[in-house]
C-alpha cells in the first residue's frame, strides 16, 4: 500500500543565531498533488524548504521521504531518493549548452544508458519548448527561457517530488501563463511543493494550500479555506482578524 | 560527426608528433621528449583546474612523488623498470588521496593555500632526508638500470618513442575521460557545483575522484621523467614546479583536451629561448601568467574554440 | 653557556623576527582584509624593499646612518608606489577576480624577482647599520654565593636589534591609530564591509584599493629596510618572508589585524627559539604541515570567529 503522504516533517526547528526562522513545523504532503506554500517575506518559507531538501541543516526535527527518515542524510542522496530542487535564484550551468544542462540533469539515473539518456533528453527539451535552443550556450538565454530550462532539469530527473522555489519570480505575464500550463500536465506524473508569490498562479494550480508566517504553520486547507481564513488574512494585510 | 572529428584531431595530432621525429633535429627531437612528458604532467593538472574548476597550487608534489618513488625504488629497493614505475605511480595516487580527503574540506582560495603548503612540505621532507634523497643535488639513475625488456630507453629514438607512448596513452585516455559521465560531471562542478549537488551528485566524492586521477598522472609525468632522462631531484618538488602546470594550462587554453600540449610547447621553447639571453628565464613565465590573466584567459586552444572552431574538444 | 642564557638569546632573535614579520603579515592581512585578495607577490615587495634600501645607501654614502634614515623614509614609499602600479595596471583590470588575482600576482612575483636578478644581479648585498653597539646582557643565578648577577659570556644584543623591535612597535602603533583613529581608517573598513555601499556613499574605491594595496607592500618594505643591516639584500629572500606572513595570517585569522599581531609574535618567537635548539628544515616542516591542518579545520585561523 502506498502511504497518502509522500514528505512528512515533525517538529523542524531552525534558529539562525538566536533567531527562530522556522518552529516546529508539522507538515505533511499529499502524493500526487500541487502544494503551495505561502507566507509573507521573512515567513521563513525558504529556510523550511533548504531543510526538507538538504541544503539547511535543522536545529532539531525530523524529516521523512516515503516512509523512511531522511534527516540524517546530505543534500544529494535526497536528490537521489527522487526529489528535484530549483532555486529561487536561477541555477543553472552557464557555461554549458542548453543540451548539456538537462543531459547532466538526466544523467544521473540513466548515463549507463546511452539510448534512455538521449531520448530523456530530447523528450524534455521537446515538451518544454527548448527544442530549437538546444545548442546555445545557457549563459546567453533569456532570464525567461533561463527559468524554464532550470525547470527542464528538475523534470528531466523524473522526481517523485519537485520542489520549486518562487519559479514565477520575475516572469512576464505570458511566461507565467505559459508556466501554469505547465504545471498542470507536470502535477499528473509528479507531487510538486510550490513556493509561490503570486496568488493567481496558486489559484490555478494548486489543490493544496499551506500558509507560513514568523516560521510558524499558520493554516493549511483548499485556496478558498486558506482564502476565507482570518487568520492569515491578518499575516498577509497586517489587519486585525475581525475585520 | 563531432566524435569523428574530434577522434581526426587527436590522432592527428598524434601523427604529427611521429613524424616530428624524422623531420626534427636532434636538438629538438630531445626537446620533443621533455615535451612530451611534461604534457602529461599537464594533462593531469588540466582535469583538475580546467574540467573540476579546483586550482591547485601544490602539484609538485605528485610529480614528485612518482619521480622519488621511481628512482628510490630502484636504487634501493633494487626494482626494476616497471615495477619501479608502478611504484611511482602508486605513489603519488595515494598522496593524492590523502591531500584529497583533508584539502578538499577547504574551498577556494584556502583550497590553494593548503595545497601549496602540503607541497612545501613534501619538498622539505624530501630535504630533510638528504641522506636518501641528496636533496637539491638530487641522484643520477644509472644507464645499464634504465633498460626495458632489452630496449635501452637512454638512446635519443627509444627516449622518443617511450615518451610518445605514455603521452599517446594519456591524452587519448584523457580524452574519453572528459568525454565520459564522469567527465561532465566534473565539469558540472566547475560550473556550478551547488546545481551540480542538488542534481543528486556526490560533489565531495567526484572533486576526489578528479584530484586522485590528476595525481595519477602527475605521477606517471613524474616516474617517465626520471626513467627517460635519469635524474631526481628536489627541484621538481619546488614551487616552480607548482605553478607551471598552470601556466602551461592557462597558456594552452583550461578545458581542452589539446591545450595542455599546446601550453607545454610554447612555454618549452619560450624559456628555452629566453634562457639563451639570460639567467632571469623566468622572467617570461611572469610575463606570460600576467598578460594570460589580462588578455587571454582562455588560452590559446580556447580562444581558437571561442573566435572559430566551437567544436574543438 | 647554560641553558638559560642560551633560551634567553633565541627569545631575543625571536623578538626580532616577530619585529620585522609582524610588519609584513600587517600588510598581507590588511590587503587581504580590505580587498579580499591574496597577494602572492607580497615577497617580492618586501624583498624590493631590500635591495633598494642597499641602493639608496650605496648611491648616498657618508655616514651610515645618513643612508639608512634616507632608505627607511624614500624605499617604503617607492615600492608603495610600485604596488599601487601593480593594482592600476593588473588587478583593477581583472576586477580583483580571487582566482585571476592569485594567477596573476604569481605572475608579478615572477617578473619582480627575474627583474632584479637581471638588474641586480645574484649577490647577496649588505647594508651597513647605522649604529650597533654591542651591549652585554646580565643573567641572574643562585649559585654557591646566593643570588647572584653573572656576564655569561656571549649573551649580548646589539643596539640595533632592539632598534628594530622599538621600530617595529612605534609603527604599529602609528597604524593602529590611522585604521581606528582618522578617516583614512574609516573609509578602509567600510569599504571592506561592503564595497558597493562604500562606492554610493562616495568612497572612492578604486583609488582606496590602490592606496591600501601600496600600503600593504610599503609596510613589507620598510620590515626589509629594517632586516638588511642583519640580513644581507638578495634577489632570492622573498620566499620566507611570504611563507611566514601566509603563515601568520592564517593562524591568525584571515583579515583579522589584533589577530595578525599576536600570531607573528608568537611565530617569530617559537621560530627564533625552535631554530636555535632544532633542525631548522625540520621546524619548517612541523610548522608548514600544522598551518596546512589549521585551514583544513579551522578556516577561520584559530583566533578568528566564525562566521555567522
Amino acid at each position: 500500500m502506498v502511504a497518502v503522504n509522500i514528505l512528512e516533517t515533525k517538529g523542524l526547528t531552525k534558529i539562525y543565531g538566536g533567531l527562530q526562522a522556522n518552529t516546529d513545523i508539522d507538515f505533511s504532503l499529499r502524493r500526487n498533488a500541487i502544494t503551495a506554500l505561502i507566507g509573507p517575506n521573512g515567513a521563513g518559507k525558504s529556510t523550511f524548504v533548504g531543510m526538507v531538501s538538504g541544503r539547511t541543516p535543522p536545529t532539531r526535527g525530523s524529516v521523512s521521504f516515503e516512509g523512511r527518515d531522511i534527516s540524517q542524510l546530505p543534500a544529494h542522496k535526497r536528490m537521489q531518493l527522487g526529489m528535484a530542487y530549483t532555486f529561487q535564484i536561477t541555477s543553472i550551468f552557464p557555461g554549458l549548452t542548453v543540451e548539456d544542462n538537462v543531459a547532466l540533469a538526466a544523467g544521473r539515473r540513466l548515463a549507463h544508458d546511452k539510448v534512455a539518456h538521449a531520448e530523456k533528453t530530447a523528450t524534455v527539451l521537446d515538451r518544454i519548448g527548448l527544442k530549437d535552443r538546444a545548442g546555445q550556450v545557457a549563459s546567453d538565454l533569456s532570464y525567461g527561457h533561463q527559468r524554464v530550462l532550470e525547470i527542464a532539469m528538475g523534470l528531466a530527473q523524473d522526481p517523485k517530488l519537485f520542489i520549486l522555489d518562487e519559479p514565477t519570480q520575475g516572469l512576464a505575464e505570458g511566461e507565467v501563463e505559459a508556466f501554469v500550463a505547465l504545471m498542470r500536465t507536470m502535477a499528473e506524473e509528479t507531487t510538486i511543493l510550490l513556493i509561490e508569490h503570486n496568488m493567481r498562479v496558486v489559484a490555478e494550480t494548486a489543490d493544496h494550500v499551506a500558509v507560513l508566517d514568523q516560521g510558524r504553520l499558520l493554516a493549511s486547507g483548499s485556496f478558498d479555506e486558506i482564502r476565507a481564513n482570518a487568520a492569515v488574512q491578518s499575516a498577509y494585510l497586517g489587519a486585525p482578524a475581525d475585520v | 560527426m563531432t566524435v569523428s572529428r574530434t577522434t581526426a584531431l587527436h590522432f592527428g595530432t598524434l601523427l604529427v608528433l611521429i613524424a616530428l621525429f624524422f623531420v626534427l633535429p636532434a636538438y629538438h627531437v630531445g626537446a620533443f621528449s621533455r615535451i612530451m612528458v611534461l604534457a602529461i604532467y599537464a594533462i593531469g593538472f588540466n582535469l583538475l583546474f580546467g574540467y573540476t574548476g579546483l586550482l591547485s597550487l601544490g602539484h609538485a608534489m605528485f610529480f614528485a612523488a612518482g619521480m622519488y618513488g621511481f628512482g628510490l625504488s630502484m636504487n634501493f629497493g633494487g626494482l626494476s623498470v616497471l615495477p619501479a614505475f608502478a611504484v611511482g605511480v602508486l605513489a603519488a595516487g595515494l598522496l593524492a588521496l590523502g591531500v584529497g580527503l583533508l584539502a578538499l574540506r577547504t574551498i577556494g582560495v584556502a583550497f590553494m593555500i593548503v595545497t601549496l603548503m602540503f607541497a612545501q612540505t613534501f619538498y622539505l621532507v624530501i630535504l630533510y632526508f638528504g641522506e636518501y634523497t641528496r636533496g637539491d643535488e638530487g641522484f643520477i639513475i644509472q644507464q645499464a638500470q634504465r633498460n626495458l625488456a632489452g630496449i635501452d630507453l637512454t638512446t635519443e629514438t627509444a627516449r622518443y618513442f617511450a615518451a610518445f607512448t605514455l603521452f599517446a596513452i594519456c591524452f587519448l585516455a584523457m580524452a574519453r575521460l572528459v568525454q565520459s559521465p564522469f567527465g561532465k560531471r566534473l565539469v558540472a562542478i566547475r560550473e556550478n557545483e551547488e546545481r551540480a549537488r542538488m542534481l543528486g551528485y556526490d560533489v565531495g566524492r567526484l572533486k576526489l575522484a578528479a584530484l586522485v586521477v590528476s595525481g595519477l598522472f602527475s605521477g606517471v609525468a613524474g616516474a617517465a621523467y626520471a626513467m627517460l632522462f635519469g635524474y631526481v631531484g628536489a627541484s621538481f618538488a619546488a614551487v616552480h614546479y607548482s605553478i607551471f602546470p598552470l601556466l602551461w594550462v592557462l597558456l594552452g587554453g583550461a578545458g581542452t583536451t589539446i591545450g595542455p600540449l599546446i601550453g607545454v610547447i610554447f612555454m618549452f621553447y619560450l624559456i628555452d629561448i629566453s634562457s639563451s639571453f639570460t639567467n632571469a628565464y623566468m622572467l617570461v613565465a611572469g610575463v606570460a601568467l600576467v598578460l594570460l590573466t589580462l588578455f587571454a584567459p582562455q588560452g590559446i586552444a580556447g580562444t581558437i574554440r571561442k573566435r572559430a572552431v566551437s567544436w574543438l574538444p | 653557556m647554560d641553558f638559560g642564557p642560551h633560551l634567553m638569546l633565541a627569545s631575543i632573535e625571536g623578538a626580532v623576527i616577530s619585529a620585522i614579520l609582524v610588519l609584513t603579515a600587517m600588510g598581507l592581512s590588511i590587503v587581504f582584509g580590505v580587498m579580499r585578495v591574496v597577494n602572492v607577490a607580497h615577497g617580492e615587495f618586501f624583498m624590493l624593499g631590500a635591495v633598494f634600501a642597499w641602493a639608496v645607501s650605496t648611491l648616498i654614502g657618508g655616514h651610515a646612518g645618513f643612508g639608512f634614515v634616507a632608505a627607511l623614509l624614500i624605499v617604503p614609499v617607492l615600492v608603495g608606489c610600485i604596488a599601487a602600479g601593480v593594482d592600476q595596471l593588473i588587478l583593477k583590470r581583472i576586477d580583483y577576480d580571487v582566482d585571476r588575482t592569485i594567477v596573476a600576482t604569481i605572475g608579478v612575483l615572477y617578473i619582480v624577482q627575474q627583474s632584479t636578478l637581471m638588474l641586480y644581479g645574484p649577490e647577496a648585498r649588505p647594508v651597513a647599520p647605522p649604529f650597533n653597539t654591542r651591549l652585554a646582557l646580565p643573567w641572574f643565578e643562585f649559585g654557591a654565593d646566593g643570588f647572584q648577577m653573572i656576564w655569561p659570556w656571549g649573551l649580548s644584543v646589539t643596539t640595533y636589534k632592539l632598534f628594530v623591535i622599538i621600530a617595529a612597535i612605534s609603527v604599529l602603533g602609528m597604524l593602529w591609530f590611522v585604521l581606528t583613529r582618522t578617516k583614512i581608517g574609516l573609509i578602509m573598513r567600510a569599504t571592506q564591509q561592503d564595497r558597493e555601499m562604500a562606492q554610493a556613499f562616495g568612497v572612492p574605491v578604486n583609488r582606496v584599493y590602490s592606496w591600501v594595496f601600496g600600503l600593504g607592500a610599503g609596510l613589507a618594505a620598510l620590515g626589509a629596510v629594517l632586516v638588511v643591516p642583519i640580513q644581507q639584500a638578495h634577489y632570492l629572500m622573498g620566499g620566507d618572508p611570504l611563507l611566514l606572513a601566509f603563515i601568520v595570517v592564517i593562524i591568525g585569522g584571515l583579515g583579522s589585524l589584533p589577530g595578525t599581531v599576536i600570531a607573528a609574535v608568537l611565530i617569530g618567537m617559537s621560530d627564533g627559539i625552535i631554530s636555535v635548539f632544532f633542525s631548522p628544515t625540520l621546524a619548517k616542516i612541523i610548522a608548514t604541515f600544522l598551518v596546512a591542518m589549521v585551514l583544513v579545520f579551522r578556516p577561520q585561523g584559530l583566533m578568528g570567529r566564525v562566521a555567522a
